[in-house]
């Protein structure tokens, strides 16, 4: 039987898309959107961008305004936290709000960043970038100051760095292991970014692991390994951890993330996940269950199980994931997961135009391509093409 | 402010005022145009802001850049020779008055 009631917890690009699809499906259950953030549902994805460039408004982040979810009777329940789900009853309990009953829940909660491990992490003047009011936050904090340090060379803390250098500021960037963004790109990638970010006066140290941090009047003082540095603003990007913390304690399988199963859905049938939170099989058939923290993945997630819901299609969820990411006005697409790879192949068109082909024996793994975007659309159809020549491949969902 | 015509595929027509320098793409988004998803936020990465511009605006329009011609080339819906990405259009006075259509489909 449809669910007749849908609720969804967390309103980012997974939450907002299950619930502007379902609407699109037509599907005409009883839907309620649920945050504990205040703010009308937003884009991440321009934080770390247009937003710290201060080009763009928070306004311009949100998703839709709010007549598009009255319009469209999503009741959106917003700065209240869920505290508990009642899976015997079927009910989720919030903070300040009566409960929510559904027939379906869906788990879109993401992930929060991961705390720096050393004493002092809570001071001032430290801030992460993952909300709309870091975000403006950030931005405020980068044009006052004069020295931005930032803990972890991977996505957000280069993009962070990139607008800080841009906006003229001396930038320090911290990085742990050896290469730069090194849990999704190849070696070569690693370095072409080390060489943009320190062309660009970005002062780049690998290995490098910040002991202790301590504020001192308005400014902090870090130490890593021999060397002492001081920062009007610390930017700390080394991650985030699934918030799986409200599955667990509903006594859902999770081992960082959700556990869910081919078509999405937890231990608990009436239960899905998607997005960064959710752990699920890997399509390609390896031994591995993924978690992937991008827009796409909680896209296509949040069209999945709208799919589901409306139309009670079960196919098993296979989309060949991509990412992106833009640094000191370099682009870098990336398609499919290159982990693992034994050789890459590397076919330059231009100077600042490339693309590394990343192989496992004879099999593409995946394809990072710099100011390439015919190479990436390209490689993102061949391995689409792969997989269904290696299996049964769902249709699409069409909106 | 400029003027901006977003037409649904069934001849459904809606005009907003877009302040300049806004992208056509958060236009419609922030006036609830249905059939933009613009899921990248409007750095030319996911081609789901695809409209088919009106002829006769077409002259008036910025060159298309390589990046969004590559998008282009993996629309969901058809690409046409009046196809563009709505994120790459800003709303300007020159653009005043400017009429897209909207396509079928946004996402693969």
């Amino acid at each position: 039987m449809k669910p007749r009631r849908v609720v969804v917890v967390g309103a980012g690009h997974g939450g907002f898309t299950v619930c502007a699809t379902l609407r699109t499906l037509g599907w005409d259950g009883e839907l309620t959107l649920v945050d504990s953030d205040h703010m009308l549902p937003y884009q991440r994805p321009p934080l770390s961008k247009k937003v710290l460039a201060g080009e763009h408004t928070l306004s311009d982040t949100h998703f839709r305004p709010r007549t598009f979810y009255d319009d469209h009777n999503i009741g959106l329940v917003l700065g209240h936290r869920v505290m508990a789900i009642d899976r015997p009853s079927r009910t989720v309990q919030l903070d300040g709000h009566p409960p929510l009953g559904y027939d379906h829940l869906v788990l879109a909660t993401g992930a929060r960043p991961r705390p720096l491990p050393i004493p002092g992490a809570g001071s001032a003047s430290i801030c992460h970038l993952h909300t709309a009011d870091h975000g403006v936050d950030l931005c405020e904090r980068i044009t006052a100051g004069g020295r931005v340090v930032i803990i972890g060379g991977g996505f957000i803390g280069l993009e962070a760095a990139s607008m800080a250098a841009r906006a003229g500021k001396d930038v320090v960037v911290l990085e742990a292991g050896p290469r730069l963004m090194a849990r999704a790109v190849s070696a070569p990638i690693s370095r072409y970014f080390q060489d943009l970010h320190t062309g660009a006066g970005v002062d780049v140290r690998l290995s490098s692991t910040v002991s202790s941090l301590q504020q001192v009047a308005d400014r902090v003082e870090l130490r890593a390994g021999q060397s002492s540095l001081t920062a009007d603003v610390v930017v700390v990007g080394i991650g985030v951890v699934p918030n799986d913390d409200l599955a667990a304690r509903a006594g859902l399988a999770t081992s960082d993330g959700v556990l869910v199963d081919a078509q999405l859905r937890t231990t608990d049938p009436h239960i899905s996940a998607i997005g960064d939170c959710a752990r699920f099989p890997n399509p390609e058939g390896e031994q591995s269950a993924l978690r992937l923290e991008s827009v796409q993945n909680a896209s296509d997630h949040a069209r999945h199980i709208a799919a589901f819901v409306a139309c009670e299609q079960l196919s098993p969820y296979d989309v060949v994931p991509w990412f992106w990411t833009e640094q000191l006005g370099c682009k870098l697409q990336m398609a499919g997961l290159t982990t693992g790879y034994d050789r890459t192949e590397i076919n330059e068109t231009e100077p600042d135009k490339f693309s590394v082909y990343c192989y496992a024996g004879e099999r593409l793994l995946g394809c990072e391509s710099v100011n390439s975007p015919k190479d990436h659309l390209r490689a993102r159809k061949q391995l689409a093409a792969a997989r269904s020549a290696s299996g049964q491949s769902p249709p699409p969902v069409t909106v | 402010m400029p003027k901006v015509t977003y037409v649904q595929p069934d001849g459904a027509r809606e005009t907003f005022d877009i302040a300049t320098g806004k992208s056509l793409m958060l236009g419609a988004q922030s006036n609830s145009v249905a059939g933009i998803l613009g899921e990248c936020g409007g750095q030319a990465m996911c081609a789901t802001c695809h409209v088919y511009v009106d002829t006769k605006d077409l002259d008036i329009l910025p060159p298309v850049s390589d990046d969004e011609d590559a998008m282009l080339e993996d629309t969901a819906s058809e690409r046409k020779p009046t196809s563009r990405l709505s994120c790459q259009l800003d709303a300007s006075d020159e653009l005043d008055g400017i009429v897209v259509y909207l396509p079928e489909e946004q996402s693969l």
